[in-house]
């Protein structure tokens, strides 16, 4: 719970179903997906995939989250469920490398597509290696 | 003749052998002269900087002055490139390919700490300077730098462009130089 904010931890391979199922059943109506995007738990080897629900009727939200290894991140895709899903999966596979199985266009959207990495795990560098003038201090490190 | 009010400057003519009813100069000096006040600045803003040089186009600061009337936002006809902006890795191929299709003698003024370095911006995505993937004539300091240091880059340019040789574009530095970006 976070604030009024349940955050629900879950299995993987149950999250379209979960999620179907959140949007479907009358009593809880979850309609919008407001978000869907990655976080890379670098301490512990692990990427989430966090869905984020709301319900315009009662104003109500929720957030579900799915713990993927980072070797091989592979999550079923929610496009079929939500059509919006398909900008943030690409978005989300494009900084953290996971794999959406299912989605109809699974490449990079905002970077460069000869990037070879996944600029937002905690594994990259997000300054530019190219620059070796300029003075640190000025940067915050 | 009527005087020439002191707040106005007129252009200096060139040097060269004058007498009753002709001058004559050299035609590198005319040509120049007539480029340097005839630029046609393509503008490419992408960001802050950007907005400045609207400014610098505005009646205050009124970029016109320097014969830079028309500005275009097509490569065609356009001598003066001016990238005012912070540019990512991804806009890197789009600047390069606007770049090639202007015909020469072209001129690049890079305006602000992003486009001449990457600014603060130094990420993955940001491309570290726009002397990366271009070759550039003038760069012009500063994070936003003020209208004024926009038309102090411009008057450089005009000084390059009046002192330019005319064969400096067949020259084997020049093409070497163009080589080094991949450009023929
Ligand atoms: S140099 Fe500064 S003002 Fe100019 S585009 Fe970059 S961040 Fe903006």
């Amino acid at each position: 719970m976070l604030y009024d904010f349940p955050v629900i931890s879950l299995k993987q391979d149950k999250i379209v179903d979960v999620i179907k199922h959140l949007r479907d059943h009358a009593e809880t109506k979850f309609q919008f997906l407001t978000t869907l995007c990655g976080i890379h738990y670098a301490e512990v080897n692990q990427i989430a995939v966090m869905y984020q629900l709301h319900n315009m009727v009662s104003n109500q939200r929720v957030r579900l989250k799915i713990y993927l290894p980072v070797e091989n991140p592979v999550v079923q895709s929610l496009t079929s469920v939500f059509p919006g899903a398909n900008w943030m999966e690409r978005e989300t596979y494009d900084f953290y490398g996971v794999k959406f199985e299912g989605h109809p266009n699974l490449k990079r959207i905002l970077n460069v597509d000869e990037m070879i990495i996944f600029p937002l795990r905690k594994e990259y560098p997000l300054e530019d290696q190219v620059r070796v003038d300029k003075n640190d201090s000025m940067f915050g490190r | 003749m009527s005087t020439v009010a002191d707040n106005i400057n007129v252009g200096q003519k060139p040097e060269g052998l004058e007498g009753t009813g002709f001058f004559a100069t050299r035609l590198e000096q005319v040509v120049g002269l007539a480029r340097k006040n005839s630029i046609w600045p393509l503008p490419f803003a992408t960001s802050c900087c950007g907005i400045e040089f609207m400014a610098t186009m505005g009646a205050h600061y009124d970029l016109a002055r320097f014969g830079s009337e028309r500005l275009s936002f097509s490569p065609r006809q356009a001598d003066l490139l001016m990238v005012m902006g912070t540019i990512a890795k991804k806009m890197g191929p789009v600047l390069k390919q606007v770049y090639e299709q202007m015909a020469e003698p072209r001129w690049v003024l890079s305006v602000g700490a992003c486009a001449s370095s990457g600014g603060i911006f130094d990420t993955y995505s940001v491309l570290q300077g726009i002397d990366r993937i271009i070759p550039v004539d003038v760069y012009v300091p500063g994070c936003p730098p003020r209208p004024e240091q926009i038309i102090d880059g411009v008057m450089k340019i005009q000084a390059l462009v009046e002192s330019e040789s005319l064969r400096r574009r067949d020259s084997k530095e020049y093409k070497a130089m163009l080589n080094t970006y991949g450009i023929e």
